[in-house]
């Protein structure tokens, strides 16, 4: 574990200057020379920080989860200890005998050994507290920052430009040759859209808008890939009703199209089955396209990830997604959760 | 030497998408009235296929198609086409939006086309295409060998770049000292200091060493990026020599440059697109 030098320096410096401020009071009320003192008084507190530190050091490389009694009680014993070393450092390089001063003026030397604990405590309670602070804050900014990634690229990944372009091709081309059918594909494309554009803010849906929502998709890539792109869509009536994190299939629909069948020159079969089994919901998106061999484990990740991890905020532990091959060739990936679960809603976060 | 070739020019598109495909061919009639579509084809090895039947004078080809992309199957096109079939096809590449693609055309200096397709860039287009066949018919042979030159620069230059993207990942590692190529239960470990040449065979690659031959499940193009850097030349698109191993190289009477290598009585054909590399020093 690596030191984090810079902190280091400021908790020196800082339990420095307490010494300093400390061997001052000391030094008038005894009176005695402010310097042997302030050796003394550093001796004891730089003493103490650096078992502390070694504490914190030790504690922090083993990953360990320490309870408030043990830290407490750490605290006390490196505050204890640190006192009697550095008093014994400090005796040596001052020439003076602790024993004697404990002996000469013993309640001022308790009432030193009382500050020094109670600072001791207290600046270690100030510095870990802040610390936890810190890494809270941390944490809370990197949520956010993940949650705004995720949408800025669910957003991206839908509009993606080509995607765009080429429909808004197809569009045009339709509409010189085949009106009635460039208005529906059109209405298809708005539908769509609009269904991506609220996904990120409404966060879930029946499954029978999602299900419309990959046929809108669906549509408007037949019309690019003709009878490259044979579409089965499988909803049975009693599951209509469920709800579903929104747009969850669109990503693995996505990738079943441009990684499984658009490489394959004859095209293929897309299959989006919902069922129940065992008390379990079971999306399932199968192609039977090139299947996973044929692509680069770096590309495979990214649309999958995203799925995973809107499973995972929506069900958590109980969701559960496997990726394989069909029998047949092609590919197949399967979402499944508990039937009774209900999706955990992200609009709140979202807006 | 087609003798018809200003009145009655020929195309062959290539785009997988029919909708675009009978758009493009319909806006072309509209701006291009003599030009004679001769065939429109859905994927990459069509497109080859068809160009080297047909042997148009415009190729129009859509970069991203399934099979054979785009740029591939211009390489192909390029490398494959008789000496005897006159000038190769001037080839213009069709994408929709790809930022990526087009500043590399942009860089090359090469030809495309956006779609969904707008008129008047495309007349621009159809004018350049015009001028440059008008330019062919009027030049002497010498003049037409330097246009083709000219014509493979751009091309040359895109194939770099697409490997440069390939190689850049790497860059930071170790290239490969060894290749291992399995057979049953043996796993061969093959020197990249001892490979000859490398050839790329359907799924697989050749490597061709003094002792024999081995087998690797990979494709030239995963591996070129990996080998050291300049050890390795292309020569042909499935072909990859070790520079050190070559020994001659022959010029034939009609331009064609063939490797004679040490250790290997092979002989390699250089194709046009790489043949600016042997050149006495």
């Amino acid at each position: 574990m690596p030191f984090d030098w810079p902190a280091i320096r400021r908790r020196v410096a800082y339990v420095a200057a307490f010494n300093t401020v400390i061997a001052l009071l000391v030094s008038l009320v005894a009176q005695q020379s402010f310097v042997l003192t302030v050796v003394q008084s550093q001796c004891i507190g730089l003493s103490i920080l650096t078992l502390m530190e070694l504490a914190g050091w030790w504690y922090g490389s083993r990953g360990q989860e320490t309870s408030r009694l043990s830290r407490a009680l750490v605290v006390l014993a490196c505050v204890l200890s640190g006192y009697a070393l550095g008093s014994v450092l400090g005796s040596l390089l001052t020439g003076w005998s602790i024993w004697q001063q404990w002996g000469q003026a013993p309640r001022l030397s308790l009432g030193v050994l009382a500050v020094t604990l109670f600072a001791g405590v207290a600046i270690t309670a100030y510095f870990m507290f802040r610390e936890q602070i810190a890494r809270t804050q941390g944490e809370a900014e990197a949520a956010r920052r993940l949650a705004a990634e995720t949408q800025l690229r669910l957003l991206q990944a839908q509009l993606e430009p080509h995607m765009l372009f080429n429909t808004l091709a197809n569009l045009r081309a339709l509409i010189a040759v085949d009106p009635p059918r460039a208005q529906a594909m059109l209405d298809h494309m708005i539908a769509f859209m609009r269904a991506t554009l609220n996904a990120s803010r409404s966060g879930e849906h029946t499954l029978a808008d999602e299900f419309a929502r990959l046929a809108d998709y669906l549509a408007l890539m037949q019309i690019r890939m003709g009878d490259r792109l044979r579409v089965d869509l499988r909803l049975p009536d009693a599951l209509r009703d469920v709800r579903v994190p929104a747009m969850l299939l669109q990503p693995l629909v996505e990738n079943a199209i441009k990684h499984g069948l658009e490489p394959q020159i004859e095209g293929g079969e897309l299959v989006v089955e919902a069922s129940v089994a065992e008390g379990r919901l079971c999306l399932v998106v199968a192609d039977s396209g090139v299947g996973w061999s044929a692509v680069p484990p770096a590309t495979q990740s990214f649309g999958l990830q995203q799925v995973r991890e809107r499973l995972r905020a929506a069900y958590g532990e109980l969701a559960q997604m496997t990726k394989g091959d069909q029998p047949a060739g092609g590919a197949r990936v399967a979402l499944s959760w508990p039937q009774e679960a209900l999706p955990v809603s992200l609009a709140g976060a979202c807006s | 030497m087609n003798a018809n070739m200003n009145t009655q020019p020929r195309a062959v598109i290539a785009e997988d998408e029919p909708l675009l495909a009978a758009a493009l061919r319909h806006e072309l009639a509209g701006l291009w009235p003599e030009l004679q579509v001769q065939a429109m084809v859905p994927d990459g090895r069509a497109a080859v296929a068809a160009a080297l039947a047909h042997r148009p004078d415009v190729l129009f080809l859509d970069i991203r198609m399934p099979g054979l992309s785009g740029l591939d199957a211009a390489q192909a096109v390029l490398e494959d086409w008789p000496d005897d079939a006159g000038l190769p096809p001037l080839i213009v590449f069709v994408t929709a939006h790809d930022q990526h693609a087009l500043a590399a055309f942009e860089h090359a200096a090469i030809d495309y086309v956006l779609k969904p397709v707008e008129p008047q860039r495309l007349a621009r287009t159809c004018e350049r295409l015009q001028a440059a066949l008008v330019q062919r018919v009027a030049q002497t042979s010498a003049q037409r060998s330097g246009s083709v030159e000219a014509a493979l620069a751009p091309l040359r230059a895109l194939l770099q770049e697409r490997l440069d993207e390939a190689a850049a990942p790497f860059e930071s590692t170790e290239p490969l000292r060894v290749l291992q190529a399995g057979i049953g239960n043996t796993l061969h470990m093959v020197p990249v200091a001892e490979v000859i040449y490398l050839e790329a065979a359907d799924k697989y690659v050749r490597v061709v060493t003094a002792n024999g031959e081995h087998l690797l499940r990979s494709s030239l193009r995963e591996l070129l990026p990996r080998l050291p850097a300049g050890q390795f030349w292309q020569v042909h698109r499935s072909t990859v020599v070790r520079a050190e191993a070559i020994a001659t190289v022959t010029r034939s009477e009609n331009g064609k440059l063939t490797l004679a290598l040490r250790g290997c009585a092979d002989k390699l054909a250089v194709s046009r697109l790489y043949a600016c590399r042997f050149k006495a020093m």
